[in-house]
């Protein structure tokens, strides 16, 4: 099921990550704590040209974003929370001139972390990589109010 | 040239210029290299297209992570005596601090070298090498 409210939510919020936008980042579906967004295939970000395969570094700032907006769609106020850890394990090259999405879902929210899982994969629905992330939650009160209403589409 | 003879000419000139045009994504991001003697210094100059969280600003932790990564990457083709392709099996990022609208650096240090994997540890930081913004740990696969 996908919910139109998280996406549009997720959607302004990765929209003013500037490295998001120039990686024409978006949102594929979203839904109750769960996510999913594609990155577009781009020759800026290739790693070998001989393959033209892209970057892993591009694929783990696909899984940072999308472990780091999930939880947009688990919370009922938007709050900043900054990456703790990664760890990413490269299953097999993404193949070259198609998109790749990741998947991320949380697996638990205490007062103080977010413990996510994600899943980075094409569309024949073969792996690319896995990342496990941890997320500091900050609150919201760190979170300037117009910035959060904006996330959340409140009108000034 | 090859990717083999482009690095010859790197580790004999000590000149990067040609070996970061090779990868795209390095020249995306915006990574130089520096060589001291035998000690390679990784650089990530300041890029607005670079930044994530705008309210700090900060520079996007994923970007953090591409940055050590190709830095690990071409650190291990440099230590090789012979041409080996490392192709990049795992990677473990800690975020220690943000990272500020500013110039970054790291550096690697390869842990253990076996016949097939090698284990590079990376430590990025801002202001002074003895506050890093992020500390991690690869694991990369040796091809001939």
């Amino acid at each position: 099921m996908t919910d139109k409210v998280l996406m549009d939510r997720v959607d302004r919020f990765i929209n003013i990550l500037n490295q998001a936008r120039d990686l024409g980042l978006t949102v594929a579906d979203a839904d109750a704590g769960q996510l999913t967004l594609c990155l577009p295939y781009s020759e800026k970000i290739i790693g070998n040209p001989e393959t033209g395969v892209i970057h892993g570094g591009a694929i783990t700032t696909l899984m940072d974003t999308t472990s780091g907006s999930v939880m947009i769609c688990a919370l009922d106020e938007f709050e900043l929370c900054p990456t703790l850890d990664l760890r990413v394990d490269y299953m097999r090259p993404a193949e070259p001139g198609k998109p790749v999405y990741a998947r991320a879902e949380i697996r638990k929210m205490t007062r103080n972390i977010v413990f996510t899982r994600c899943e980075a994969f094409q569309d024949d629905g073969e792996i690319v990589a896995t990342c496990v992330g941890t997320f500091m939650r900050i609150g919201k009160d760190a979170t300037p109010k117009a910035y959060r209403d904006m996330i959340m589409g409140v009108d000034q | 040239m090859t990717t083999a003879d482009i690095l010859r000419e790197t580790q004999q000139t000590g000149d990067f210029t040609r070996l970061l045009e090779s990868i795209p994504y390095a020249g995306y991001i915006g990574l130089q290299c520096d060589r001291f003697g035998d000690d390679l210094i990784f650089r990530l100059p300041r890029k607005d297209s670079n930044l994530g969280n705008p309210m700090l600003p900060a520079i996007h932790g994923g970007v953090i992570g591409g940055f050590m990564e190709v830095s690990a990457a071409i650190y291990l083709m440099m230590s090789q005596d012979t041409f080996r392709m490392p192709k990049i099996v795992d990677f473990s990022l800690d975020y220690l601090r943000a990272g500020l609208d500013r110039e970054t650096y790291a550096e690697c240090h390869l842990t253990r070298q076996g016949n097939r994997v090698a284990n590079v540890m990376i430590s990025a930081w801002q202001k002074s090498r003895n506050e890093p913004i992020a500390t991690a740990r690869a694991h990369f696969l040796l091809e001939k």
